[in-house]
């Protein structure tokens, strides 16, 4: 695995230029052998040169549109009153921070987000024990278990809104007679459904790559010394487990907090049941105000920056990222 | 000792029943709503009565479902192409070279990662229309590609890093040109690396409904999943489930297939991407 072990060797060798004995870098110590100044710049080159290409892209659509973002929601600018457009401060925050609207949407996001990603959680680690450790049947299990996470959202939207739809569904009788995307407090709890049910296997396929960092000996030891089931899970498999877990809530916590697909088809965000990405999208598409829908796209962007803060203060040195793709 | 793990064989075999039942009931249920007769739709039953391909047959009759197909195929095949180049040239140098910069750049793709698309929503609208982009196949591409990177350097750095790169060079010693070591060698080892990446990123493209849905407006470039979302029928009194399953069922089965054939590299790919990182 350790690539930059070898790599400095098998580089030279294959360039096979001149070597003359340079500064040596940090890496000199280690290979016991300096690099060369020419090729070390010559890398260096191709290096940036590779990754140009990927890293304009990432940050001309991400960098520059969040910057502009803020500038838009600085001013009064709606599409149908062109006109209008000015500079009015951070009156469009006073605007949604002021809005109910707004706070029912952030409260049923994070209502989603903490349930589905818990629920997520419990039901993941089991998945992934189950395709980890199960005698039988490996294959089918995994292969089922990728197929709610290939599947387009908006058809599994739509499957879960036919089956509670009252007479076409197999599950809207389920609880009585009423309709219950109608209902708030139920179409909450389908959206959720709708929710895990699609992203539980990718919550599983993470865990189980922590799972197989779990040393077998450590579990037999444990089972030797008497033990149980449940001790061997928390005191042995969950401690090791500990960044595989922490970077699946990451992910899933984030991705949980822009759900939209399957709010826009099971309830279309009525009843009260908007997130903040479909109040979003509703200011800027239907009511085609840029100022309003430009806010709050950097309150969102805001919310997840804190998110991640909280997420990464929490790893610690485990984070992905602070340690570079060096580390095996 | 022989009964236990026959109880235990029973007992996983129990579990995987219920996952597999767990994962596939949303999509025989719609599956059996595409192949109901109109009369037959609103009966509440799991499985149909009588079955029909007219559900089918309507929808690739209609212009609508047949551009969003192709826009769908199109935007995400291109979008993939490119990402799977950017991202291998990036992940080569990440995990083969030495350069300054090479830790902020891991950084920023993780960061896009984790990145809300929603934020972007708003000034990509207003970008967008006044580069001409809007509504057009590249508008949906870029961003495409941009949030289909991180995945792309994460998953193909983390094969690239387990390639044994020594091989090259033994390659050469033996006698072959550099074009060759990397043709016979290097490439075939790269291979599954990056047939996993472009399918991972497939599904990205072919899932993303969001930027579909605000970044188009006519039939020029609206994909199946917001086509699907807007779907009313041939006319205002006819009930268009039986055609939203249809259309949901035709896109659906290239996911299936995809993930039948590569179960165990997929698994792979979204594992090293993410946790070996």
């Amino acid at each position: 695995m350790s690539v930059d072990a070898s790599a400095p060797g098998a580089r030279a060798a294959a360039d096979g230029t001149g070597r003359r004995p340079e500064v040596p870098a940090q890496r000199a110590g280690r290979r016991g052998r300096a690099p060369l100044s020419e090729n070390k710049k010559a890398e260096r080159r191709l290096g940036w040169l590779l990754c140009a290409p990927a890293a304009l892209v990432m940050v001309l659509v991400t960098a520059y549109p969040i910057g502009y973002s803020v500038w838009l929601s600085l001013q009064r600018f709606d599409l149908r009153f062109p006109d209008q457009r000015e500079f009015v401060g951070l009156e469009n925050y006073v605007t949604v921070l002021t809005n109910e609207f707004w706070w029912t949407a952030f409260g049923v996001t994070a209502l989603i987000t903490v349930v589905t990603v818990a629920v997520e959680l419990v039901l993941g680690m089991g998945l992934a024990l189950i395709m980890h450790r199960t005698l039988v049947g490996r294959g089918i299990v995994r292969t089922a278990a990728l197929i709610p996470y290939g599947i387009v959202t908006v058809v599994a939207a739509f499957s879960w809104r036919y089956a509670w739809t009252p007479g076409t569904g197999y599950l809207a009788n389920l609880f009585g007679d009423g309709a219950p995307l109608t209902e708030r407090a139920s179409s909450l709890a389908i959206v959720m459904l709708a929710e895990i049910w699609k992203t539980t296997p990718f919550m599983a396929l993470l865990l189980m790559a922590g799972l197989a960092l779990v040393p077998e000996d450590l579990l037999k030891a444990a089972s030797t010394d008497g033990a149980t089931g449940w001790q061997r899970f928390t005191k042995v498999m969950l401690p090791v487990m500990k960044p595989a877990i922490l970077v699946a809530l990451l992910f899933r916590t984030l991705d949980a907090f822009r759900v939209f697909d399957n709010i826009f088809v099971l309830t279309a965000g009525g009843n009260e049941t908007s997130s903040v990405s479909m109040l979003a999208y509703n200011n800027l598409i239907r009511g085609l105000n840029l100022g309003i829908g430009s806010t709050m796209s950097v309150l969102i962007f805001l919310t997840v920056a804190v998110i991640a803060f909280v997420f990464v203060k929490l790893f610690g040195t485990a984070a992905p990222g602070s340690d570079d793709s060096e580390r095996r | 000792m022989a009964e236990t793990t026959t109880r235990a064989k029973l007992r996983w075999g129990l579990l995987d029943v219920i996952v597999v039942v767990f994962a596939l009931v949303p999509v025989l249920w719609i599956a059996s709503l595409s192949f109901k007769t109109p009369g037959t739709l609103t009966d509440g039953r799991f499985w149909p009565r009588e079955w029909t391909l007219d559900n089918y047959r309507t929808i690739f009759e209609t212009d609508q479902f047949v551009r969003a197909l192709a826009n769908s195929i199109g935007i995400a095949l291109i979008a993939t192409a490119i990402a799977v180049v950017l991202g291998a040239m990036a992940a080569y140098a990440i995990s083969r070279l030495d350069f300054p910069g090479k830790k902020l750049l891991v950084g920023v793709s993780l960061l896009i990662a984790m990145f809300p698309q929603v934020s972007l929503v708003s000034p990509l609208f207003e970008i967008e229309r006044q580069l001409g982009l809007f509504d057009t196949w590249p508008g949906l591409i870029l961003p495409y590609i941009t949030f289909a990177l991180p995945l792309a350097i994460y998953t193909l750095s983390a094969f690239f890093k387990q390639i044994p790169w020594d091989l090259e060079k033994a390659a050469k010693m033996d006698g072959a040109t550099q074009g060759q070591a990397f043709r016979r060698v290097i490439a075939p080892l790269a291979a599954p690396g990056l047939f996993t990446t472009a399918i991972l990123v497939f599904i990205f493209c072919w899932n993303d409904f969001l930027f579909a849905i605000t970044l188009t407006s006519t039939e020029r470039a609206r994909t199946v999943p917001v086509a699907l979302s807007f779907f009313t029928g041939e006319s205002q009194f006819e009930d268009p489930t039986g055609a939203i399953c249809a259309a949901a069922v035709v896109i659906t089965v290239p996911i299936i297939l995809f993930v039948l054939f590569f179960q165990r590299r997929i698994v792979s790919g979204l594992t090293s991407g993410a946790v070996k990182g």
